[in-house]
């Protein structure tokens, strides 16, 4: 007994040491992690403010060359201004009719009560898994007589079935006996909606809202299909930039433009996501565990 | 007095129908624009396909103008400059989840371990931050890094190498793709294995404890076991994935060029290049769809698998 004892503890002091050993090897795991993730965005940042001689002799690393903000206010000056423009424009726009619409959908989806579930939501979820191709989707959008005009940059990707389902998850958790109270007080199933519903529903509404106007913050494709070079949004002329080409290929007036702009406008563009996405941590990672798997 | 009974019942169905109705019509009011919304821009691309059988021209009716059967599917089977589309598809997506499904995994069960809760707190929010981040950026970011005045490059010189111009050479190709991937999704994808821990229940690593079992062996016989659903749910659902091409469509079109396209190009860019690039309308639409309906497929089966195994499934 007495031996069992003492076998037993030796091993755990052993245990112990080697978990000792094991959280010191985690700790420089995990700040490799943060190193290399965070270091592509670091060196942006020290590239627009390297001085322009710098970047020509090819000097650049993680600490700027000749520091200075020339750059910055050369980009504020120029065209990039107005492209940063349309983008806030059809963010807000896009993302107010997202919010809409995917809730109004996404509403009914939740309700168990709701008969024409059985048909409404494989109709939508199908969608995820079978669609039109690249091309058809092209033809439908010019068909429309949709090209050179703003809502064909925001209809394609207005309503997410993806985001469309985490919401429904979110209404699902939403405890019955309120909505049932209110409908008692005489609350139609509308009101229920407004007045209950989307007030309990913060959370998932600032992760959608998150989650849209990332996706049209971020979105150059449909730009790049649809829209003139005035309409352009920012994420299409970085892209433009960064091609160091006209604006499509082939076009042929090739101007290569210097690290340090492409860096600043880079680094100008990410600058209100990376403000934003920590606020609401707390929230998305709840709403993506109500989606489970389902993505 | 059948006939009778039956016209009762029948009424009552009708009655039921109405009081349905009369109860959830403002429901049925919301939905019509969601509804609209996708008829057009979900289901008319998906008959829009149909172009694949029939002969298009540009400006014509969006459906097509006269059948012309599998004339374009027997023109793209023969062609070879598809099939090294589809085989570079397959060899990327099968390289990105190889290394990228353990790592996923290996990462979460670290973070799991991290015992300074604020510490951990930070780790993940610098590791959701690459998820964020637009395609158009990160295509800018990599081209910086691995320029050959870039720091990868620096650092060669530095060590004695000769510079390697990576985003030239096609053989450097699926590195690029697979490690950039590895950097935007990895902390993203250690969200739901984090979920599944968090609902461990205690009194399990208690219990394993309690029988002698140290740090290691309780993440070995109660962690993985634990959350090993959420795995086999994610790698099928994976698998099922795997013929897909339009997902990595922007990354690669905006890191491809002419001489790498030997590793580079995959179906989705070809079918750009063969469409929208080259007016071929119905040749491309024939590509998309037949990858379409075998990615249909691989996922059906997936998920016909994903609900024997575990239960869980897409749909």
């Amino acid at each position: 007994m007495a031996v069992n004892t003492a076998g037993k503890t030796s091993i755990k002091v052993k245990e112990n040491l080697g978990y000792k050993v094991f959280l010191v090897v985690n700790f420089f795991i995990m700040l490799f992690v943060v190193v290399v993730t965070l270091y592509p965005f670091l060196y942006l940042v020290s590239q627009s403010f390297t001085s322009e001689q710098a970047i020509i002799r090819g000097e650049s690393g993680i600490i700027p060359k000749g520091f200075n903000i020339d750059t910055y206010k050369y980009v504020l000056k120029g065209e990039f201004l107005h492209y940063y423009k349309n983008t806030v424009v059809y963010t807000l726009i896009g993302t107010v009719l997202s919010l809409i619409f995917s809730s109004l959908l996404a509403y009914p989806m939740a309700k168990s009560e709701f008969k024409l579930n059985k048909v409404l939501t494989p109709f939508i979820i199908f969608t995820m898994y079978f669609g039109g191709t690249l091309i058809s989707n092209y033809i439908l959008v010019v068909g429309l007589h949709l090209k050179n005009t703003v809502p064909a940059f925001i209809l394609p990707m207005m309503i997410s079935t993806y985001y469309v389902i985490l919401m429904k998850s979110f209404f699902q958790s939403i405890p019955k006996d309120l909505e049932e109270a209110g409908e008692i007080d005489g609350l139609s199933k509308f009101g229920v909606f407004m007045r209950i519903a989307l007030p309990l529903s913060k959370p998932i509404m600032a992760t959608m809202t998150l989650f849209y106007s990332v996706m049209y913050w971020n979105n150059w494709y449909q730009a790049f299909l649809y829209l003139n070079k005035k309409q352009w949004p920012v994420a299409y002329y970085l892209q433009t930039i960064i091609r160091g080409v006209g604006a499509k290929e082939g076009d042929g007036d090739a101007t290569s433009v210097s690290a340090n702009i492409k860096s600043c406008a880079m680094v100008l563009t990410v600058l209100p996501i990376i403000c934003v996405y920590p606020i609401i941590q707390k929230y998305y990672v709840q709403g993506m565990m109500l989606g489970g798997v389902k993505e | 007095m059948s006939a009778n009974i039956q016209n009762r019942n029948s009424g009552s169905k009708q009655n039921s129908f109405v009081k349905h109705i009369s109860r959830y019509w403002q429901l049925y009011l919301m939905i019509i624009i969601p509804v609209a919304y996708y008829l057009v821009f979900r289901y008319a691309p998906m008959f829009g396909n149909i172009i694949a059988f029939r002969k298009y021209h540009a400006g014509g009716s969006i459906f097509g103008d006269r059948f012309v059967g599998v004339k374009y599917f027997k023109q793209f089977i023969g062609d070879k400059t598809f099939w090294r589309a589809f085989r570079n598809t397959l060899i990327l997506n099968i390289g990105y989840l190889v290394v990228r499904f353990p790592l996923t995994l290996i990462f979460a069960l670290l973070i799991n371990e991290i015992r300074n809760l604020h510490w951990k707190k930070f780790v993940q929010t610098v590791s959701y931050l690459p998820h964020f981040i637009s395609v158009v950026i990160m295509c800018g970011m990599i081209k910086e890094l691995v320029s050959t005045s870039g720091p990868i490059n620096n650092m060669i010189a530095k060590l004695g190498g000769d510079k390697i111009s990576f985003i030239a050479e096609a053989k450097w190709f699926p590195t690029i793709f697979i490690s950039s991937g590895v950097w935007q999704s990895i902390g993203w994808g250690t969200i739901l294995y984090l979920a599944a821990m968090s609902n461990i229940n205690p009194s399990l690593y208690e219990a394993a404890a309690v029988d002698g079992a140290g740090h290691f062996k309780r993440v070995w016989h109660v962690t993985i076991p634990s959350i090993l659903p959420t795995i086999t749910t994610l790698l099928i659902l994976d698998i099922g994935g795997l013929v897909g091409s339009g997902a990595a469509f922007e990354k690669v079109y905006l890191l491809y060029n002419p001489m790498i396209y030997e590793t580079a190009d995959i179906v989705s860019t070809y079918v750009f290049r063969m469409g929208i690039g080259g007016g071929n309308f119905s040749y491309a639409t024939a590509v998309g769809l037949f990858e379409g309906l075998i990615n249909l497929t691989l996922l059906t089966i997936a998920n016909v698998a994903s609900k024997k195994l575990t239960d869980s499934g897409l749909w």
